[in-house]
């Protein structure tokens, strides 16, 4: 097959160095388009946003609601029910606080993945631990997927008001099939979250084809800054929920005793949005649908699929997760024998390839698949080929190295 | 040759000496590097005040398993009451090799379960500002 390339690395400035960036699954790099927009939102626009009554107070809050309106298009999601947090880990708390303190309660189970990144992990423990209820875990078989027989069984007991999942593995690059999930979740009279992280930088999502009623993701893996993640959520749950937290903004009124609270989605936006990070945001989703979400999943998938080949020569590699590149993103986990991932990563990066090594906050994965760290290489839009090609020759050299 | 996988970090690692499990022991720790969730323990045997036998567990990267090797050779016969005066610098220089601050901890955790082992105190050692 030819490889598909999308030759756009010119617009990545970082990239002007001789790297091969190959850890976008912890962050992407940005384009020049979302640095020049941030830069001239600051330089050309900059006020607060909403009830400013002069023109440049107006300015900033189109631009600001032009990104939401954008990005929420974007996603699939309507604008009002699309909210602005700092990032996925926020925006899983927000329902974990707001929502999951309401409707979780003594007896109730919180159902969840072997495969989850600790943001959708951590904040289910802390609930479950502050309201006795019990946190579950759908296993993850052998070839890096979930069962959706475990899943049925589970639900069957009846206990489980959520399932949160994430939509693709940031360790095995699972592709995991949320729409089932949702319909078989809601018919067991549950709630679904889906954490979307690793999913909308690099697949077409629709949110409301995933039949998620949370959908949480966070805008610097998708080629946007620091500082800005979404929730999207249904209408009649978020109008149901309390607020997350409390301050300026999500307020309608407030008086000494009590307070009524804002419209949605600015109920759950306390305290000054980051303005230039939506508006920095609304340009990386720019850019993305200027490449087109469908052609990004394509170079996704032929990087991924070239990967596996390639390290499927080395009969020294063992790679982790599913082998079929269409049930799998564009990360890659693997191991070298003799070798630990920290120092397949130090010999990498003076080969000038940049991956990473470790648990990738996914501990209760690691245990799983019975390792304590992976080696991982993860793409975005500007990688091609000759990328893994550099690292399949910074691996040889581990192997030199580590090999006995 | 490799600045930084020389050969005896490398044979260190690959075989590293007084790897493994003491039963009886009297003193013992266990411990984690948060960065990558490599696990290290050890069992010390004391007699006469010093550690008489060590040997000390768990997976690694080369470098904290080198360390943790180099170091165990010269811990046995350590009086019990130098190895918590110990300092980073003292495993450094044991390891002959540069270590950048991403692998310092790899190279600290060794010292850090022998210094919980024999005062129970779990901090990290000091690196001092070069
Ligand atoms: C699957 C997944 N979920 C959640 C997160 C957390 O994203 P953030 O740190 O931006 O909240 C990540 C990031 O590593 C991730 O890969």
């Amino acid at each position: 097959m030819a490889p598909l390339a999308l030759n756009v690395r010119a617009d990545f400035p970082v990239l002007a160095g001789d790297i091969a960036y190959l850890d976008s699954g912890a962050t992407s790099q940005k384009p020049e388009a979302v640095l020049a927009a941030m830069d001239s939102y600051y330089r050309e626009s900059n006020a607060n946003v909403h009830r400013g009554v002069y023109g440049l107070a107006r300015d900033a809050t189109e631009l600001f609601e032009g990104a939401r309106a954008r990005i929420a298009e974007f996603a699939g999601g309507d604008t009002d029910l699309t909210i602005f947090t700092r990032n996925a880990t926020e925006a899983i708390n927000l329902v974990a606080y707001a929502w999951g303190r309401e409707h979780v309660g003594a007896g109730d189970e919180v159902l969840i993945t072997e495969m989850e990144h600790h943001s959708n992990i951590v904040p289910w423990q802390m609930l479950c631990q502050e309201v006795g209820a019990k946190l579950r875990y759908l296993s993850v078989s052998e070839d890096g997927t979930l069962s959706l027989d475990e899943l049925d069984s589970v639900l069957a007991e009846g206990r489980v008001k959520l399932v949160a999942l994430t939509h693709v593995s940031n360790v095995l690059g699972t592709l995991n099939p949320v729409a089932e999930v949702a319909a078989r979740a809601h018919a067991a009279g549950a709630l679904v979250l889906v954490d979307g992280a690793q999913a909308v930088p690099q697949l077409p999502v629709d949110v409301v084809e995933t039949g998620a009623d949370f959908y949480a993701w966070t805008g610097h893996k998708a080629l946007g800054p620091t500082g800005i993640g979404v929730l999207h959520g249904r209408r009649e749950i978020l109008e149901a929920m309390r607020p997350f937290m409390g301050g300026g903004d999500m307020i309608g009124r407030v008086d000494f005793d009590t307070s009524t609270w804002n419209e949605l989605p600015f109920k759950f936006e306390a305290g000054t949005s980051p303005i230039a990070e939506a508006v920095g945001l609304g340009a990386a989703i720019d850019y993305l649908r200027g490449i087109g979400m469908d052609n990004v999943r394509a170079h996704e998938r032929d990087i991924t699929a070239y990967t596996l080949d390639r390290l499927a020569e080395l009969d020294w590699v063992k790679v982790f997760g599913p082998l079929d590149v269409e049930r799998r993103g564009g990360a890659v986990s693997f191991a070298v024998e003799g070798a630990h991932p920290h120092d397949i990563a130090e010999i990498c990066d003076r080969h000038g390839v940049c991956i990473r090594a470790g648990h990738h906050c996914a501990q209760p994965l690691m245990r799983a698949i019975g390792v304590n760290a992976t080696a991982r290489a993860s793409f975005h839009v500007y990688n091609s080929r000759e990328d893994i090609d550099r690292l399949v020759a910074a691996l040889e050299d581990v192997h030199a190295i580590f090999g006995s | 040759m490799d600045e930084l996988y020389r050969d005896y970090i490398l044979d260190h690692y690959k075989e590293p000496r007084n790897f493994g499990e003491l039963d009886p022991h009297d003193l013992e720790w266990h411990d984690h590097n948060p960065l990558c969730g490599d696990e290290l323990g050890v069992h010390i045997v004391v007699a006469d005040g010093k550690v008489a036998d060590l040997r000390f567990h768990g997976t690694g990267c080369a470098i904290s398993q080198a360390a943790a090797s180099i170091a165990s050779e010269e811990l046995i016969g350590m009086p019990v009451e130098e190895v918590g005066g110990l300092s980073a610098d003292w495993v450094f220089e044991l390891l002959g090799i540069d270590i950048s601050p991403t692998r310092r901890k790899c190279a600290l955790l060794n010292l850090k379960v022998m210094r919980g082992a024999t005062t129970g105190d779990a901090s990290w050692p000091e690196v001092a500002a070069s």
